[in-house]
């Protein structure tokens, strides 16, 4: 069993529900997001997202593209954030989601991805321009290496698209819970609630529910509907402020125990 | 080569598909159902016919340049004169047919990206003409060297939306629009200019200016009673240079030759030349040929001509790259803008900077070729928006 496969069960053996937080891979820098991994884990965060920058992020809104700005300025690259990821393996077992774009992965070669990412520990990739329809081609390797294949679901996905994205997706489904990119609008609470019914009664796949989300308050009233929350860019805005402060591990870790703390 | 391209998921080959935030997937598949039904639809192609006709003033004349050819003095040469079409370029063969298609599926609300800003006026004109509401994304850079076309989208009624992030030029405005795009695609339809994108885009933007190959190719039979040797068109993304080619790509005997902006030179690194100096990558949701650093990092494109500056191009020309179907060379802005003087000296004719790349690679290529060979070069877009521009770079000279 996958380390977010046996994350989901635990969980629910226990009524808990995943915190799952997104970091953008070297934003200040590669050995900070290390450090800030690890004081995730200490602070009870279920499963990190580790954000590949990309020149071109078309799903991410301004905060997101500003921290991948920084970390491609920083000189961060994909082989480097496996290197990072596979240190922070020889000390943790939290489970690790690689979220991106396509085209660095496709440039440093499908294969080879596949077999450094298992090599590094790398649980599961999330690949926001990957469809379906053009996952095929990555898919061949990742799921020879055992690696989980994300998957998207949005409130503009019909029972049909549901059906189809779900009998491919392994891990956990990642419902969009905006439609819009990354951290601009808040979500509706009603539309969460119906669609996770949509959801369910097609799939058993573990549900974690992004975009847009961003106090304590949010988190719990959505982890009410799902298996996992994901917060991404109100952690980044606050990496972004304490950049340059030595306690800014402790700042992000502190900011996650309050998002686990009040809802899980 | 084969009838049947792209397949049922766009690909040409191992090109094209549709890489696109799983938010837009439904939008794509509604818009591919819906274009596929248009296409079989008489009244849609009715309709379409009689707004480039009376509304655009189609078919655009295919002009023999008598002067240019003497010039020269080897080719006889032929100009597309796309650039006499309503709004000033080709753009207008698209953005018709997209506006049709919006109003089929009941969207009263266009967006659209824009480089040098000839696609927004024409999506901004389609807009006004329709009645919708519409939104141009333009680089902030792009917005400062073609002012002339800001003024025509606004007094059009287009909200023109300055894009600040990366250069500000076309990628930016292209990431930008697709943001959006994810934010309102219920109610909004995204007019793409160019034969790129995920799919339908690249074909049906393709279509849509197939009538200037099929037009090019009836007028060329009835003046010279045969077809031509060789067509030469300018290719950011891609669509003027596709509409020319693709109806003689089945034609053998007719070679083409797509031209890129080799900017301020491709040793330099400063150009747009994705397929003379690119490698494939995947952008802007299909798979093609980019320009990209080795890590997959999508590099700024550079060309005098804003509507050239994009670092990649449509997938079908990837296709016939690939393929051998067509040629692909580049041409530096120094050559285009000296092209830009020597046509409107010569013919009378002031090109957009744009097709002054393809103007130049005539230039180059027309004297070595016998007198009784035909080039047909398109003449995309006119130049007024780019006076500007010339006069900043001849300095005292004017």
């Amino acid at each position: 069993m996958g380390r977010i496969e046996k994350k989901f069960d635990d969980l629910k053996s226990k009524g808990g529900k995943a915190l799952i937080v997104y970091l953008t891979a070297g934003d200040p820098s590669l050995k900070r997001t290390y450090e800030m991994i690890l004081g995730l884990e200490r602070a009870g965060v279920d499963i990190v997202e580790i954000g590949v920058p990309f020149s071109d992020p078309t799903a991410d809104g301004p905060i997101i593209q500003a921290a991948s700005q920084r970390a491609l300025k920083g000189g961060t690259t994909l082989p480097d954030i496996l290197d990072m990821i596979e240190k922070v393996r020889k000390v943790s077992e939290i489970p690790i989601v690689l979220f991106g774009y396509y085209n660095p992965v496709f440039i440093y070669g499908n294969e080879r991805f596949a077999r450094r990412a298992e090599e590094a520990g790398v649980d599961g990739i999330l690949m926001v321009d990957l469809p379906p329809e053009e996952s095929g081609e990555l898919r061949k390797y990742t799921d020879r290496s055992g690696i989980d294949f994300i998957s998207l679901i949005t409130p503009t996905s019909d029972d049909d698209r549901i059906k189809k994205i779900s009998e491919k997706a392994s891990g956990f489904i990642y419902y969009i819970s905006v439609t819009g990119v990354t951290g601009t609008k808040r979500p509706e609470i009603a539309e969460i609630k119906r669609d996770m019914g949509r959801i369910r009664r097609i799939t058993s796949l573990p549900v974690g529910v992004g975009f847009g989300i961003s106090t304590p308050e949010q988190a719990g009233e959505i982890a009410k509907y799902a298996d996992g929350v994901v917060v991404g860019s109100a952690i980044v805005r606050l990496i972004e402020e304490n950049s340059n402060r030595d306690d800014l591990v402790e700042k992000v870790a502190s900011f996650a125990g309050e998002l686990k703390k009040f809802s899980f | 080569m084969q009838q049947t391209l792209p397949d049922k998921n766009g690909h040409f080959g191992i090109f094209g598909g549709r890489y696109a935030a799983e938010t837009l997937m439904p939008a794509l598949i509604e818009l591919e159902g819906t274009y596929n039904e248009a296409q079989n639809d008489q009244t849609f192609k009715d309709e379409l016919a009689f707004y480039l006709r009376e509304y655009s003033g189609r078919e655009t004349p295919l002009y023999y340049a008598r002067r240019l050819t003497e010039k020269l003095g080897g080719a006889k040469i032929y100009l597309k004169r796309e650039d006499l079409n309503h709004t000033g370029s080709h753009k207008i063969n698209n953005t018709l047919g997209q506006a049709l298609l919006a109003r089929r599926m009941r969207k009263r609300r266009v967006i659209a990206e824009t480089g040098a800003g000839q696609h927004g006026v024409a999506t901004a004109t389609v807009a006004a003409l329709f009645g919708m509401e519409c939104q141009i994304f333009m680089g902030e850079e792009d917005i400062r060297r073609q002012s002339p076309n800001v003024f025509r989208m606004k007094i059009l009624g287009a909200d023109v939306v300055p894009v600040t992030s990366g250069t500000g030029t076309l990628k930016d405005a292209m990431n930008e629009a697709m943001r959006h795009w994810v934010s309102r695609v219920r109610d909004t339809f995204y007019v793409i200019g160019s034969t790129a994108g995920p799919h339908p885009y690249p074909v049906m933007v393709r279509d849509f200016q197939c009538v200037i190959g099929e037009e090019t190719k009836r007028q060329i039979m009835e003046k010279e009673g045969r077809l031509p040797d060789v067509l030469i068109a300018c290719v950011g993304g891609g669509s003027n240079s596709m509409g020319l080619f693709y109806p003689f790509k089945d034609d053998t005997g007719v070679e083409m030759v797509g031209v890129e902006a080799a900017g301020k030179g491709i040793k330099t690194g400063m150009h747009a030349a994705s397929i003379s100096a690119g490698s494939i990558g995947v952008l802007h949701g299909n798979k093609t040929y980019i320009i990209q650093d080795g890590s997959g990092q999508v590099k700024d494109a550079f060309s005098i001509a804003a509507g050239l500056d994009y670092p990649g191009v449509g997938p079908e020309h990837s296709y016939f790259h690939e393929t051998g179907r067509a040629e692909y060379v580049a041409i530096d802005d120094d050559a285009a803008v000296d092209a830009v003087v020597f046509l409107t000296r010569c013919e009378g004719i002031i090109p957009a900077m744009e097709s002054a790349h393809a103007i130049a690679h005539t230039m180059k290529l027309a004297p070595t070729l016998a007198k009784d060979k035909l080039i047909v070069v398109n003449l995309s877009g006119r130049g007024d928006k780019d006076t500007g521009i010339i006069s900043e770079k001849m300095g005292e000279s004017l």
